[in-house]
C-alpha cells in the first residue's frame, strides 16, 4: 500500500504537468482580453493598449508564456495579477478564510446530514421521512443555486429581516456581538449551500444503501442473531459508503474552487468569486493558480478516495 | 451477481439445454426472460409508471400539443387589443409577441402561466422551451451517463495501466476551467459543426449537448469506477470468469447492472443540471440564440422578479422540478427491476 | 423501537433547532435598525439653493431633474457628524493607483484618497480641487495662443504630513510619460511638451501645439497627483514588478479627506478620516467602506429594503425590477447626466458568411443597409418610447442625438417620433415589396443579424426591436455575445463589436470629456475599421462621408467654444439625419442613497464620489 501511494505520487507529477499546460493552453486560446475593460474608452488608445499589453508580457507567443511561467512556479511564485498588479498568492490568501468558513463549514453540515438522511431514507423505504426526503432533494437539485439564493434572501432577509444580504469580509470576531454578528452573516450563504449539497449526497447515500441492504450477507447477519441496528451500523453503512467516499473525497476540492453563484450572490467575496471575476476579466495569472492548485487538490483527494476504498473494503486490491 | 446467477444455475449440457428449448417451445405459455421479468416488475412500480406518464404527457405537450394552442393565442391576442402580425403564425411568431396590454400579468384563463414584464406569454414559450429543454436535457444526460459509465467501467474492471491513464485524464477533466474551455470550445468548432450539421439550429444543439454532457461525465466514471472495483472481486465474477464468459460479457452483462443504482441516480442529477447549464450557456453567449426560451433561460431571467411576479422563476422551476422527479421515479423503477431479488 | 424512531428524526430536530436559534437571535440584532427608521421620515427638506441646471440639460425630452439639490446645504439640525459610510459597489476595486486602474470602480476608490487639480461637477462645470482657481484666458491662466495653462496650486499636505508642491504635479507628468509604465491615461497627457514647477505653489504645462481642450490633463477621474515621494522609484517597468511599488499601488498616499486603512483587492476597501486634508472638520465621515461584488438588484435591495448600507452605485437593472425595490420609501435614486448614448450602429459593409475574409471589409458595400430608405425606415420603426417605457424607467430617457453632454452640444434640430406608416411607405418606394411576412428586392431579401453584448436589459430592447421592425416587414435575427468577448477588440474573435459581423449592433458610448473633439472623431472615414487596421479603428460602422469629414476638420481646427459647440452640433445632425447610426436612449446611471445620506449627487465627467467630502448624514 505504501508503495502504491508512492507510485501514485510520482505519476501525480507528469499528470500535473500536463494538466498545466492544457489550462494555459485553454486560457490562452480562449477568446477574451484582459485589456477588453478600455475597448471603447477613447482615453486609452491602441498605442496606449500595446504598452499594457507589452507590460504584462502579453506580446510574447504563449508557450514561451508558459514555459515562464512554469519556471517561477517551481519556485513558489504565481505570478502578479493583472488587475491589481499585485501577487497572486496575496489575492488568494486573502480570500481562502471567507471561502473556508462558508463553503467548507457548508459542505461539513452537508456530509453530516446527509449520510443520516441517506440511511434512514433507504432503511425505511418509502415511508413518511423517506417521501419527504426525497421531496427536498429534488427541490434542491431541479431548482439552481441562484433561485434558492434569492427566494431565502427574499424571504429571511428582506421580509423577515432576520439576516443581511451584505457579507463583511473585514468583520473582526473579537466579542460574542461580532460573533453572533459573523454567524448571521453566514446563514444565508451557507443553507444555500447545504441545500444544493445535500440533495445529491442523500441520493447517492440512499441508493447505495438500497443495493447492500438486500445482499446475501446483510440476511446471513440476520439469520446469525444480529439486531437489525447493528446490521445496518456496522455492515450495510460501511459497505454502501464505497461509492459515497468517492464524491464526498471529490467534492472536497470543489470547496477550494468556491461556490461562485452563492458567493456572488452575497458578496462572500471567497474564491470563487476571484475566479469568476478573473475569467471575466481574462486576469490569467489569476485563473492559472486557481485551477492549478484545484487540479493539484483533485489529484490527492483521488489518491485518498482510492486509498479509502481499501480500508472499507479489504477485497479491493492496488494493482 | 443478479444475472450471474442463472449461468451457475444451469448445469445442463448443450444437449441439454436444446431439449429444454424443444420443451418449453412446445408449452403455449412464453418462457420468462430477464428482461421479460425486469419489464413485469416495473409496470407493477406505481411511481415509475407515474413517472412515464408524467414525461409522456410533457413531451406530448411540447411537441403535438403546442401548435394545437397557438390559434387560441391568436385570438387573445386580438382581443386583448395586441393581434399578431402574422397570418399563419407558428409557435415561434407566438413567444416573440408583445403584448404591452398585459404586462406582468398573474396566470389567469387567457395567460395560463402570466406574462413577463413586455407581456410576453409564458405559456407559449415555456411550451416552445420544452421541446429543447427537454431534448437537450436527455440527450446530455445519455450522452454523460455513457461517457462515464464506459470510462468508469473500463477503468475499474481491467485495472492497473488502463486505469491510471483513464484517471488521470478524468482528473484532468476534473481541473480544467469550464468557462474558458467552453467558449473556447465553441469558438473553435461552432462554424465546422454547424456546416456538418447543415441548419444553424442543429448545429446548436449538437454543440450544447456534446458540450454538455462532455464536461459532466466525470463523477459518473468515478462512481462507476468505484463500484466495479469492490465488484469484480465477487464471488459471481470469478465464477463467470471460471466459466469463460468473454470480460466484454462480464462487465456489461454481469457487474454493469449491480452498479446500475449510482448511475441512475447520476442519471437524475445530470438531467436537472443539463437543463440549467443550457441557460448558462446561452449567458456565455454560446448556447442558442438568446430570444429562445428554454426553461433554464426562463427561471434565470425570472428569478429577477421574484419579488413582483413570482410566476415567472417558479412555472418553469416547477417544469423542471416535475421532469427531474419523473426521471427519478422512472429510475428507481428500473433499479427495482432490474434487481431480481426485489420483492415486486 | 421508540429509540429508533427518535434517532431517525435527529436530523429533522437539528434543523429545527438552528432555525429556532436563528430567529431567537433576530430581534437584538434588529435594534440598531429599529432607532435608525424615524431618521426615514426627514422628508427632503424644499432645497432653498437652487436646484441646478440639470433640469435643461441631458435629454431631448423634459426629463425631471431627478435628485435633490446637491451639497452645500446647510441642513437645519444637522446630525453629529462622525459613523461610517458604507458603500456597495457590484464591481470591486482592484488597484488604487488610477493612473494604472482598469474601471470605474478603480477610479472611484482612488477619489477618496487622491485628488486632481480640478474636477467635474454635476452641471460639468470645473470645481478647483488641488487648484486654486480655474485658470482661464481672463485670468491670464491660460495663454492667449493657447499654447499653455499655468495652475495655481494650494497649500496643502499628503496624508503623512508632508507638504503636497508642484514637485508632485511634474512627478506624476513623468511616471505617466514614460511608455513602460503603461499609464492608461497616457493619452490625456499626450499634448504635453512639459511640466515646469514655476514655484512650490506654481505649475506651468506647455503643450507641443496650441490646445482646444485646456483642461484634458490633470483634471478629471484620470487627472489624479500620485506623491512624487511614494512613487519616485516605480517609473517605468518597476511600476508593477517592484515589491514596494505593487504595495504602493493598492495604498497610495494621497491628499484627500480619507486615507486607506485596509484595501482587500476585489472585495472591500476601509478608509478613515484624514486629518491631514485640509479641510478636515468640514468631513462628517469618520470612516467608509466600500464594498464590492454581488449584482445591481441586491445592490438596490441593500440600500432600500435592508438598510444595510447607505449608497449603491450603478443600478441599471429593467424597470420592472428596480421600481419594486424603490417602492419601499427608504431610499431616493440619484440619476441624472448621461452614462453614455445606447445606440444601434448599422453595418455599411457586408458581413455576409459567404465572403469569406471579405466580410466586412470597407471596400465591400452592404447590399441593403447602405440605402438611406431602410436606415430611415428602421430608424422610424423603432419604438424608443416603448424601449424606455417598458425597460428603463427612471434610468434613462429616449434620445435622437449621438451626443447629448455637455448640455450645450446637445442637438435641439433632431426628432424621431415613431412613425410606421412613413417608414412603409419609404420602403415601399424604394421597391422594396413583401413576400411573405419578409420585404425583398431583386432577390434580396431583408433579414437582419442583430448582435449586442449579454444583458437583461439589452435582450429586452433586442425584442422590441425585432417585433417593431416585423411590422415593416423586415425579419431581425437577434444574437448576444458574452460581454468579455463582444468588448474585447480582440482581432482573432469573430464577435468583437470591432468586426461587426452582422447588420445591426447595439452598445453604450458616449464622450469621456466636456470636450467632443475625441468622441466625434471616430465617424471619420480614416477611422474605419477594417482588417488593414486590426480592426482597430474606432469606427465600427464603417461610415464614410466627405461632408462629415470636411466638417470635422474645421470643428478641429476652430479655438473658440461657442463656435465649436455649434459646429460639434451639426456633427450630430449629419450623424443622425443620415441615419449612421441610430441613438436610442440616453442612459443616467442610476445610484440609490438612503434618505438620511445627503450629498451623493451625479457627474458625467468625473467619479459619482467626486463630493464625497460634502456627504453627511441628515436626521
Amino acid at each position: 500500500m505504501g508503495q502504491y501511494v508512492v507510485r501514485r505520487l510520482l505519476i501525480a507529477i507528469p499528470t500535473l504537468l500536463i494538466t498545466s499546460l492544457v489550462i494555459f493552453a485553454i486560457l490562452a486560446l480562449a477568446p477574451g482580453d484582459p485589456l477588453a475593460q478600455f475597448a471603447l474608452n477613447p482615453a486609452v488608445p491602441e498605442e496606449v493598449r500595446e504598452r499594457i499589453r507589452e507590460q504584462l508580457g502579453l506580446n510574447q507567443p504563449w508557450p514561451v508564456r508558459y514555459v515562464k511561467w512554469l519556471q517561477q512556479v517551481s519556485q513558489g511564485n504565481f505570478g502578479i495579477s493583472f488587475n491589481t498588479k499585485a501577487p497572486v498568492l496575496d489575492l488568494i490568501g486573502q480570500r481562502l478564510p471567507q471561502t473556508l468558513q462558508v463553503v467548507g463549514l457548508a459542505y461539513l453540515i452537508a456530509v453530516l446530514i446527509a449520510i443520516p438522511i441517506g440511511i434512514i431514507s433507504a432503511v425505511k423505504q418509502y415511508s413518511l421521512f423517506d417521501q419527504i426526503a426525497t421531496f427536498f432533494s429534488f427541490v434542491g437539485f431541479s431548482v439552481p443555486s441562484f433561485f434558492t439564493g434569492l427566494v431565502l434572501m427574499l424571504v429571511f432577509a428582506i421580509n423577515l429581516g432576520w439576516f443581511p444580504i451584505v457579507y463583511s469580509s473585514t468583520l473582526k470576531v473579537t466579542d460574542w456581538d461580532s460573533f453572533w454578528q459573523q454567524i448571521r452573516q453566514m446563514v444565508l450563504p451557507i443553507s444555500v449551500l447545504v441545500v444544493q449539497q445535500t440533495a445529491a449526497l442523500t441520493r447517492f447515500m440512499r441508493s447505495s444503501m438500497l443495493d447492500n441492504l438486500t445482499l446475501d450477507y446483510v440476511r446471513t447477519a440476520k439469520a446469525k442473531g444480529l439486531t437489525d441496528r447493528l446490521v445496518v451500523m456496522r455492515h450495510v453503512v460501511t459497505n454502501s459508503l464505497i461509492p459515497v467516499v468517492t464524491l464526498i473525497a471529490l467534492g472536497i476540492p470543489t470547496i477550494f474552487a468556491g461556490a461562485i453563484i452563492t458567493e456572488n450572490l452575497y458578496r462572500v467575496n471567497g474564491l470563487g468569486q476571484l475566479l469568476i471575476t478573473s475569467i471575466n476579466n481574462s486576469d490569467t495569472p489569476v485563473v492559472m493558480a486557481l485551477t492549478f492548485i484545484f487540479a493539484i487538490l483533485t489529484v490527492i483527494f483521488n489518491l485518498i478516495a482510492d486509498v479509502l476504498y481499501g480500508v472499507l473494503d479489504p477485497r479491493v486490491r492496488y494493482s | 451477481m443478479s444475472e450471474a446467477t442463472p449461468t451457475l444455475d444451469t448445469p445442463l449440457s448443450s444437449a441439454g439445454v436444446e431439449r429444454l428449448q424443444q420443451l418449453s417451445s412446445t408449452l403455449a405459455v412464453k418462457p420468462r426472460t430477464l428482461l421479460g421479468d425486469a419489464w413485469r416488475r416495473f409496470r407493477k412500480h406505481r411511481l415509475a409508471m407515474l413517472g412515464v406518464a408524467l414525461l409522456a404527457f410533457l413531451t406530448l405537450t411540447v411537441t403535438i400539443g403546442a401548435p394545437l394552442y397557438i390559434d387560441r393565442f391568436a385570438r387573445i391576442s386580438a382581443e386583448e387589443g395586441a393581434p399578431l402580425l402574422q397570418q399563419n403564425p407558428t409557435l415561434r411568431d407566438a413567444t416573440d409577441h408583445l403584448n404591452f396590454i398585459a404586462i406582468l400579468a398573474p396566470p389567469s384563463a387567457n395567460h395560463p402561466f402570466g406574462t413577463d414584464d413586455l407581456g410576453r406569454d409564458l405559456f407559449v414559450r415555456a411550451l416552445y422551451g420544452g421541446r429543447i429543454s427537454l431534448a437537450v436535457g436527455f440527450t446530455a444526460m445519455l450522452i454523460a451517463i455513457t461517457l462515464g459509465s464506459v470510462v468508469g467501467a473500463v477503468s475499474g474492471f481491467f485495472g492497473g495501466t488502463v486505469d491510471q491513464i483513464l484517471m488521470r485524464i478524468t482528473d484532468l477533466f476534473l481541473s480544467l476551467p469550464g468557462i474558458p474551455l467552453i467558449l473556447l470550445t465553441v469558438y473553435l468548432f461552432r462554424d465546422p459543426v454547424i456546416k456538418a450539421m447543415g441548419s444553424p439550429e442543429a448545429g446548436i444543439f449538437v454543440i450544447v449537448v456534446t458540450v454538455i454532457g462532455g464536461l459532466a461525465w466525470m463523477q459518473t466514471a468515478r462512481v462507476v469506477r468505484a463500484s466495479f472495483l469492490s465488484l469484480k472481486q465477487k464471488e459471481f465474477v470469478e465464477a463467470a470468469t471460471a466459466l469463460g464468459v468473454s470480460r466484454a460479457s462480464i462487465m456489461f452483462r454481469h457487474i454493469l447492472p449491480n452498479a446500475m443504482s449510482p448511475i441512475i441516480v447520476a442519471a437524475t442529477l445530470e438531467i436537472g443540471t443539463a437543463i440549467i447549464t443550457e441557460s448558462t450557456l446561452s449567458f456565455l453567449g454560446v448556447g442558442f440564440p438568446a430570444d429562445t426560451p428554454t426553461w433554464g433561460r426562463l427561471v434565470t431571467d425570472g428569478s429577477q422578479y421574484l419579488q413582483g411576479a413570482p410566476w415567472l422563476a417558479l412555472i418553469p422551476g416547477f417544469l423542471i422540478f416535475i421532469t427531474v422527479l419523473s426521471i427519478n421515479f422512472v429510475g428507481d423503477g428500473l433499479r427495482d427491476a432490474l434487481d431480481p431479488r426485489s420483492r415486486l | 423501537m421508540n429509540h429508533k424512531r427518535l434517532w431517525s428524526w435527529l436530523p429533522v430536530f437539528a434543523a429545527l433547532a438552528l432555525l429556532l436559534a436563528a430567529c431567537g437571535g433576530a430581534p437584538p440584532a434588529q435594534a440598531p435598525q429599529a432607532t435608525e427608521a424615524p431618521a426615514a421620515q426627514a422628508t427632503e427638506a424644499p432645497a432653498p439653493t437652487a436646484a441646478p441646471a440639470a433640469t435643461e440639460a441631458p435629454a431631448a425630452t423634459e426629463a425631471p431633474a431627478p435628485t435633490a439639490a446637491p451639497a452645500a446645504t446647510e441642513a437645519p439640525a444637522a446630525a453629529e457628524p462622525g459613523g461610517k459610510l458604507t458603500i456597495l459597489y457590484w464591481q470591486a476595486i482592484t488597484i488604487l493607483n488610477p493612473h494604472l486602474a482598469s474601471g470605474t470602480k478603480d477610479y472611484d476608490g482612488a477619489t477618496l484618497i487622491l485628488e486632481p487639480l480640478a474636477r467635474f461637477s454635476e452641471t460639468d462645470e470645473l470645481v478647483p480641487y488641488l487648484a486654486t482657481e480655474i485658470p482661464t484666458v481672463e485670468n491670464g491662466g491660460i495663454a492667449e495662443d493657447n499654447t499653455s495653462i499655468t495652475w495655481k496650486l494650494v497649500e496643502t499636505n499628503w496624508s503623512d504630513g508632508t507638504p503636497f508642491t508642484a514637485d508632485d504635479v511634474v512627478f506624476t507628468w513623468q511616471y505617466c510619460s514614460t511608455p513602460e509604465t503603461a499609464c492608461t491615461n497616457a493619452s490625456n497627457l499626450e499634448p504635453i511638451e512639459t511640466v515646469e514647477a514655476v514655484d512650490p505653489q506654481t505649475v506651468r504645462i506647455t503643450w507641443k501645439e496650441p490646445n482646444p481642450n485646456p483642461y484634458i490633463s490633470f483634471v478629471g477621474p484620470l487627472g489624479m497627483i500620485l506623491q512624487k515621494a511614494q512613487f519616485e522609484n516605480c517609473i517605468g517597468a518597476a511600476a508593477i514588478s517592484d515589491a514596494a511599488c505593487q504595495a504602493a499601488n493598492l495604498a497610495p498616499i494621497g491628499t484627500g479627506p480619507y486615507k486607506l486603512t485596509e484595501l482587500r483587492p476585489g472585495d472591500t476597501a476601509l478608509y478613515e478620516r484624514n486629518p491631514e486634508y485640509r479641510n478636515a472638520d468640514s468631513v462628517f465621515f469618520d470612516e467608509v467602506e466600500i464594498k464590492g461584488g454581488g449584482d445591481a438588484a441586491s445592490a438596490a435591495r441593500a440600500v432600500c429594503e435592508t438598510q444595510e448600507v447607505d449608497y449603491a452605485w450603478n443600478i441599471q437593472v429593467p424597470k420592472a425590477v428596480l421600481e419594486p425595490i424603490l417602492a419601499s420609501g427608504n431610499c431616493d435614486p440619484v440619476a441624472g447626466g448621461s452614462f453614455g448614448v445606447e445606440r444601434i450602429v448599422v453595418n455599411f459593409s457586408n458581413p455576409d458568411p459567404a465572403l469569406g475574409d471579405q466580410r466586412s471589409e470597407p471596400d465591400q458595400p452592404h447590399p441593403f443597409l447602405t440605402d438611406p430608405a431602410v436606415r430611415q425606415a428602421i430608424n422610424l420603426a423603432i419604438d424608443r418610447q416603448a424601449i424606455v417605457d417598458q425597460l428603463y424607467g427612471p434610468t434613462g430617457y429616449p434620445t435622437c442625438n449621438v451626443l447629448v453632454v455637455p448640455a450645450q452640444v446637445n442637438s435641439p434640430n433632431t426628432t424621431c417620433d415613431r412613425n410606421v406608416e412613413e417608414a412603409n411607405r419609404l420602403l415601399d418606394e424604394a421597391g422594396y415589396t413583401l413576400n411573405g411576412a419578409v420585404r425583398e428586392k431583386d432577390g434580396v431579401r431583408l433579414v437582419v443579424d442583430f448582435q449586442t453584448s449579454i444583458n437583461t436589459l439589452r435582450q429586452g430592447e433586442q425584442a422590441i426591436v425585432k417585433a417593431n421592425l416585423a411590422e415593416i416587414g423586415i425579419q431581425v435575427n437577434v444574437k448576444a455575445i458574452d460581454a468579455a468577448v463582444f468588448f474585447s477588440g480582440d482581432p482573432g474573435n469573430p464577435d468583437t463589436l470591432n468586426k461587426f459581423y452582422a447588420d445591426l449592433q447595439m452598445y453604450t458610448n458616449g464622450p469621456d470629456s466636456t470636450d467632443s473633439q475625441a468622441y466625434l472623431s471616430s465617424w471619420q472615414c480614416s477611422e474605419v475599421n477594417s482588417s488593414a487596421n486590426q480592426w482597430n479603428g474606432n469606427n465600427d460602422g464603417r461610415y464614410c462621408n466627405p461632408e462629415y469629414d470636411a466638417l470635422f476638420a474645421e470643428y478641429a481646427a476652430e479655438f473658440d467654444q461657442a463656435r465649436r459647440a455649434e459646429l460639434a452640433i451639426q456633427l450630430n445632425d449629419i450623424l443622425v439625419n443620415d441615419v449612421a447610426i441610430i441613438p436610442l436612449v440616453n442612459r443616467v446611471t442610476p445610484q440609490v442613497k438612503l434618505k438620511n445620506l445627503e450629498g451623493p449627487t451625479y457627474s458625467t465627467f468625473d467619479s459619482v464620489l467626486w463630493n464625497i467630502q460634502e456627504w453627511r448624514r441628515v436626521p
